[in-house]
């Protein structure tokens, strides 16, 4: 606070405009220089605690997570001989035994200091099935009795199935593009090129369309409800206007988990839209609407409405409705006065609206969490889940990646196309 | 305003039409948040109309048991600290940003917002892998920096809207005058912009308070807040306390953030007097 002050007090109407004629420039201007670095310092400092806070509450966190992406060093770290002994081998058939005995021996040391069950586990999330192949040969190399660790070695077929060694090869790299390319449902094959994974192996593509496909209904939904709303509100009366506008800002201050759980008490099967849809012969049966896809689609877009909803208002306010009139007299009929004159003013807003939305429900997770079943999970359970339940921090992080990607790319579009300025409307 | 002076018969229909639409989607925006409330009144153990009869039964659960208790303490721990953090360093940041000689803002400004634009699941389990490590997991100070990043965005954006109209010359004129630069800010300048900073304080306590998907990752068992308390409820089994506890937390919500806009708007208007 102290570094207020001089900020306010050293920058003389001198430092807005240029130096006066007559003054030597050489010596104002570097006083100038020097005045003005001191007050960039000083604001700067005004700002820093609160910089370094989110560096190291949100910064560091999210980067060390997408790190993890890209960069596993348990099977490096885990098998240093191999490593070595692999450096010089070319990637076709099976390696030199050198490479099996140096395995071996990186095997045992790992079951000795407790480490097996670890690279066994990394080991499987590249090659499905490791994990017990590894633990068996754990065992006989520890129970071998003077057996020779490459006769071991040899007699599992696993170590020598084509796949095998490109894939140690390959986990031997602490950098690794295999949990990005796994994110996509892609891989790298024995060739060196990249291909899909076998369709009972794909799912993640599945689930950022889904994803995808949610958000953009979503959007649509809001859009088609928001938008005549929008319309209505900046037409009418201020008074009128005004009680309207609270209709829209009272479920918008209310948090998503409470609106979440009003939908849920909404949606069971004895629960009110199941009686309406009853009463109103809309269904002829109650229909299971929660831990439904129908059910989420119809939760997210109450929730998202105003989001999209408020940045189209605050555009539609400013049009006069002068223009609709002119428009009118100069013959135009009222759709092409809409499509014409309306719209394209419009759209900015409509846009915002929408971006807005759909970067949203692109991450949602407490919607999908209690109200869609099994099939209903977005991108953002998936990276809970696999936090939680598969303790697969590397997957998570590759899934993480691509959302965040896909996230910041479309507020790029947003804050280049629309301005950073419309986010303020929360 | 929607009809025109001599309106066609075409006309009054796509009016109407207009109403019609406008009052289903009305009733769809407000209706699911109201009806949590009269169930929750409800002495029955289902969430069915017409009501079995009136009873605050399920708020002497959410308030009179010792595990909505714990769980309202906690929130109100984590709210208030995050609070006083965010609202203390959002407000030094506004007043740094605000002035033009601040360096790079088009880049801070991204980087301060870019936490309401990261999916949270991203920003909770990115906080859960760190603060594991750094020993700040299943703390409250962890859920505190946690929030801290999730709330200050909102004090930015409000102080900053409450300096935008503020007379640096008054900052001047206080120091000719003699006063110290704490003096000055604490007797010229945070007079001024009090409504910005204490609606930012509302919106920060308000975002701390509903936030459940950090604390999912973050809070020991001990440590669950009511949000959590109410996310596991709904998992587990469906009970009329979560609608008295939602009604409780929509009441909160409402009221903070009623007070916080109207805070904000005086704070504008008080601004271009001053100006």
């Amino acid at each position: 606070m102290s570094a207020l002050q001089p900020s306010e007090l050293d920058r003389p109407a001198l430092a807005r405009g240029r130096p006066a004629a007559g003054a030597d420039p050489g010596t104002a201007s570097a006083a100038l220089r020097r005045a003005e670095f001191g007050d960039r310092l000083r604001t700067l400092a005004l700002a820093a605690p609160l910089l370094l806070l989110l560096a190291l509450s949100f910064g560091i966190p999210i980067v060390l997570l997408l790190s993890r992406a890209v960069y596993d060093p348990t099977i490096a770290d885990a098998l240093p001989r191999t490593s070595v002994a692999l450096a010089d081998w070319n990637g076709q058939g099976p390696p030199a035994d050198a490479a099996f005995i140096a395995l071996a021996a990186d095997l045992s040391e790992n079951q000795a200091k407790g480490t097996a069950y670890e690279l066994a586990k990394a080991l499987n999330a590249r090659l499905p099935g490791a994990r017990s192949q590894v633990l068996k040969t754990v065992r006989q190399l520890e129970g071998a009795g003077g057996r020779p660790p490459l006769e071991i070695m040899k007699a599992v077929p696993f170590w020598s199935a084509p796949g095998t060694w490109p894939t140690i090869a390959n986990g031997t790299r602490a950098i690794t593009s295999f949990y990005l390319l796994s994110a996509l449902d892609l891989r790298w094959n024995a060739d060196g090129g990249i291909e899909r994974v076998p369709p009972e192996q794909a799912i993640f593509l599945q689930v950022f369309l889904r994803t995808f496909f949610v958000a953009a209904a979503v959007t649509l939904a809001t859009l088609l409800l928001g938008f005549p709303l929008a319309y209505l509100i900046s037409s009418v009366p201020k008074g009128l206007a005004a009680i309207l506008i609270v209709a829209v800002l009272l479920p918008f201050w209310t948090s998503i988990l409470v609106r979440t759980a009003a939908w849920t008490v909404l949606l069971q099967k004895f629960g009110l839209v199941n009686d309406l849809l009853l009463w109103l012969g809309i269904a002829s049966e109650r229909l299971d609407l929660m831990y439904s896809r129908i059910g989420l689609i119809i939760a997210m877009t109450h929730i998202q409405l105003p989001f999209t909803l408020l940045p189209i208002y605050s555009v539609m306010r400013t049009i006069a409705p002068s223009q609709m009139k002119a428009a009118y007299s100069l013959g135009a009929r009222p759709f092409t006065a809409f499509r014409r004159v309306y719209l394209p003013q419009v759209f900015p807003g409509i846009m915002a609206g929408c971006l807005l939305t759909f970067i949203l429900c692109l991450g949602y997770y407490i919607t999908p969490a209690l109200i869609g079943g099994a099939s209903d999970q977005l991108i953002s359970n998936f990276i809970a889940n696999y936090v939680n339940v598969e303790l697969n921090w590397e997957m998570a992080a590759a899934l993480s990646f691509i959302l965040l990607v896909f996230t910041l790319a479309l507020f790029g579009i947003f804050a280049r196309i629309l301005g950073l300025d419309r986010l303020k409307m929360v | 305003m929607l009809l025109s002076p001599y309106p066609t018969p075409g006309e009054r229909i796509r009016i109407a039409l207009l109403w019609l639409w406008c009052g289903l989607v009305i009733l769809f925006l407000l209706v699911p948040i109201l009806i949590p409330v009269p169930l929750s009144f409800n002495s029955g153990a289902f969430f069915i109309f017409p009501l079995e009869g009136l009873s605050t039964r399920w708020y002497e659960v959410v308030l009179g048991t010792q595990r909505w208790q714990s769980a309202i303490g906690n929130s109100l721990i984590v709210a208030f600290g995050t609070t006083l953090i965010a609202t203390t360093l959002g407000t030094l940041t506004a007043i740094a940003l605000s002035n033009e000689k601040f360096p790079g803002r088009r880049i801070v400004m991204p980087l301060l917002l870019s936490p309401l634009i990261v999916p949270v699941v991203i920003t909770a389990v990115g906080s859960y892998l760190f603060y594991a490590r750094v020993g700040l997991a299943s703390t409250y100070a962890g859920i505190i920096l946690a929030h801290t990043a999730l709330a200050s965005p909102f004090v930015v954006v409000t102080v900053g809207a409450s300096l935008t109209g503020f007379d640096r010359n008054l900052m001047r004129a206080a120091a000719i005058s003699g006063a110290k630069p704490l003096t000055a800010f604490f007797r010229v300048m945070l007079p001024l912009i009090l409504p910005g900073v204490l609606s930012g304080a509302a919106f920060a306590f308000v975002s701390s308070f509903d936030e459940v998907v950090v604390v999912q990752f973050l809070a020991s068992a001990g440590q669950r807040t009511m949000p959590l308390e109410m996310f596991i409820g709904l998992r587990e089994k469906l009970s009329p306390a979560i609608t008295a506890a939602a009604t409780l937390m929509m009441a909160l919500s409402i009221v903070l953030l009623v007070v916080a806009n109207v805070l904000a708007r005086r704070g504008q208007s008080r601004r271009s007097a001053a100006g």
